[in-house]
């Protein structure tokens, strides 16, 4: 069964996960709100979603990371779409944790991108999701956050906080219509991830439709590939005596 | 960044880049401070190693894929470099446009079809796909960023068509679409007894039709030596909602590299006789989805692999109108001595449309294609004699299908390259570019 959607925001629209969820929906001739820091890429973004098909793309410029400006994205998605039917959040960085061990200025600022903005910009479309008493919202948490590794524990630890967030959330959500989504991607074969040695690496078009039909389907945590719901199990189950003594 | 194998199609050469990058925005790209030589990278499809670096950087492309505007009325598309015919085609065919210009498969990239000029079925009619580029964007070392046309930078833009990649980061490319009101093609194909028969026909077919090939089989000698199949269609002018269909997905994948003697000589002349021998009457006619028309090996991904981790070569030359049924005969003659099987060898004449491009490959004359197993020495031995032929009959060999040609043979067949170099960007390099300016 296909969702009725015909609205959809998205925060950190020029990530490649992002982008491939938004172009499955561009075919379904919706209206995109995208929120990203780069204007040339936002439009590039803008473009390709209305050449495969999208009713429309307005674009807003802004650093995510200034919290500032979140009431105000609220605020204008509104007022642009009318109803909001989706809101994927999608934004974040993985910065290196070698380069974290040494610098607590920026673990914060991991902290701040990944999990605080997340925070905040989900703090404001649930009310206002809560306040229309329908749609979805989405985040791009990570199977990363079900446990801190010792090679990506600042990064994995932000995507803890939301997972949990988003859990309270979709209970607190669940009886007004709103649909919550977690979703934990794997690693996925992006330009972010390039170079890394990773298992199991996913492609962006097998995320992005998992995800897709994730939002279709109302699922509440979303593994994929779904393989991962497995490995995640067996990792969650490890003794922490002999979790702390992998090196990955 | 870390040290991965890349490859072509043709799976021969093997090359080691010591970088590749995976570029998410063309414009990221620090062309002008990189310690190693660039080469952009599609979708590998090119046979030999015009998309290989070895030892450099490769800028892995296929991210960028977005479409930068798109005008459903006048078919003028610009996209960046790294969008696939494939996902061109999935947006604009049910606006009632396609390609001017398709390969035989349509996993390549915009920036792979203007750097390679790539060419098709209707050559001669439309020429070759850089005559149907509006215009493109190149990130030189230097720092410019030049938009090409043909009337702004007009001669980077000669060189760019058909230049290898060799001249810049090709960023966008704008092209101009060609009108269909269906996605059925009408088909026909005839059964014919030898090549001077098969040449008879596709002249005889260009002259009414918009798309011609023709397969022969080389396996066989004397009188029935390049009997073959003369394929020829046009899109259906009855309009139709078909035009709302999917593109096709591969049918099936193959997973691992086939043993040796899967394609051996003994199978390729069997597979040559049954394909031949497939169609019993002398002309048979159907209606077609442009795919199974355009795309046919596409339903197979990965067939490459058929030919084992040896690998395979493409041989592609053409030679000038004038004695070319001639020179084929004495190159298929030379083929067959050299005991080379060729599982699906083409044959198609291209037409005089000149291409903007200065190093475009086609010329009006007959082209020939062949596909073999990576046999070896002496393989290489008699396509080296076929160059030979090739080039004293004032014809040249496919850059892009290319992973052996000598040198000096290159640089004879192509005299205009003393005025394409001063084009290439000092940055960017290719293994292909590397092997033909040595004489080894």
């Amino acid at each position: 069964m296909r969702l009725d959607v015909s609205t959809m925001v998205i925060i950190g629209a020029t990530s490649a996960i992002a982008h491939g969820v938004a172009r499955l929906y561009a075919e379904r001739g919706i209206t995109f709100f995208l929120v990203g820091r780069n204007e040339e890429h936002l439009r590039a973004m803008a473009s390709d979603l209305v050449a495969r098909g999208a009713k429309g793309a307005n674009v807003y410029i802004a650093d995510l990371r200034m919290r500032d400006v979140h009431a105000d994205i609220v605020r204008q998605s509104l007022a642009d779409l009318g109803t909001v039917d989706v809101v994927f959040i999608a934004h974040g960085t993985m910065p290196d944790q070698r380069e974290l061990n040494t610098d607590v200025d920026a673990t914060l600022d991991c902290f701040m991108t990944n999990a605080v903005s997340i925070v905040s910009i989900s703090h404001r479309y649930a009310t206002a999701l809560e306040a229309q008493g329908s749609g979805s919202l989405v985040v791009l948490s990570s199977v990363a956050g079900e446990r801190g590794r010792q090679s990506n524990y600042t990064y994995g630890s932000a995507k803890a906080a939301v997972t949990a967030y988003y859990s309270g959330l979709r209970a607190r959500l669940a009886p007004k219509g709103v649909h919550v989504l977690t979703v934990k991607p794997g690693p996925v074969d992006t330009p972010m991830t390039s170079g890394l040695a990773m298992p199991l690496k996913a492609t962006v078009g097998v995320v992005a439709s998992d995800i897709a039909r994730g939002i279709d389907k109302r699922v509440n945590v979303l593994y994929t590939p779904g393989v991962w719901r497995l490995v995640m199990a067996v990792v969650r189950a490890l003794p922490e005596s002999i979790f702390m003594k992998l090196k990955f | 960044m870390q040290s991965r194998e890349s490859q072509s199609w043709g799976r021969y050469p093997h090359a080691t880049p010591h970088n590749i990058l995976d570029v998410a925005w063309p414009r990221d790209v620090d062309v002008a401070n990189q310690s190693e030589t660039l080469l952009a990278y599609g979708l590998g499809r090119s046979y030999g190693d015009v998309c290989l670096n070895d030892g450099g950087t490769i800028l892995r492309m296929s991210h960028c894929d977005r479409v930068l505007g798109f005008d459903t009325q006048t078919g003028r598309i610009r996209a960046e470099s790294g969008l696939s015919i494939a996902d061109l085609l999935a947006i604009v065919i049910q606006h009632g446009w396609f390609v001017p210009v398709t390969p035989g498969t349509k996993y390549v990239t915009l920036g792979g079809a203007v750097a390679n000029d790539i060419h098709g079925k209707n050559h001669h009619r439309v020429g070759t796909f850089g005559c149907h580029v509006v215009g493109f964007e190149v990130v030189r070392s230097d720092g410019s960023c030049k938009v090409c046309t043909q009337a702004e930078n007009s001669d980077l833009f000669a060189a760019t068509i058909g230049g290898l990649g060799l001249t810049g980061l090709i960023t966008w490319v704008e092209i101009q679409l060609q009108r269909i009101s269906s996605r059925l093609i009408n088909e026909e194909s005839l059964k014919v007894g030898s090549l001077k028969e098969v040449v008879a026909a596709i002249e005889e077919s260009d002259a009414v039709w918009d798309y011609t090939v023709s397969w022969i089989d080389v396996t066989q000698t004397g009188a029935y030596m390049g009997r073959g199949l003369v394929l020829r269609g046009a899109f259906s002018s009855v309009p139709d909602l078909t035009l709302h269909l999917k593109p096709a997905k591969p049918l099936i994948t193959i997973p691992m590299n086939a043993p040796q003697w899967l394609l051996s000589r003994p199978t390729i002349r069997v597979f040559n006789s049954l394909w031949y021998n497939r169609q019993q009457s002398r002309v048979k006619s159907r209606l077609i989805d442009l795919e199974p028309f355009f795309y046919p090996l596409d339903s197979i991904a990965q067939w490459n692999l058929l030919y084992g981790k040896r690998g395979m070569l493409q041989y592609q030359c053409v030679v000038p109108s004038s004695g070319g049924v001639e020179v084929m005969h004495e190159i298929l003659k030379v083929m067959q001595r050299g005991k080379v099987s060729s599982f699906l060898a083409v044959v198609k004449k291209f037409g005089n449309i000149a291409s903007p491009g200065l190093m475009s490959f086609p010329i009006p004359g007959l082209t020939l294609t062949l596909d073999m197993p990576n046999t070896g020495q002496r393989l290489f031995e008699t396509l080296d004699r076929c160059d030979e032929l090739v080039l004293q009959a004032g014809g040249r060999v496919y850059a892009a299908k290319d992973a052996r040609v000598r040198g000096e043979t290159f640089r004879a067949m192509y005299p205009q390259l003393p005025s394409f170099i001063p084009f290439i960007d000092p940055a960017f390099s290719s293994s292909f570019w590397r092997r033909i300016q040595s004489d080894h």
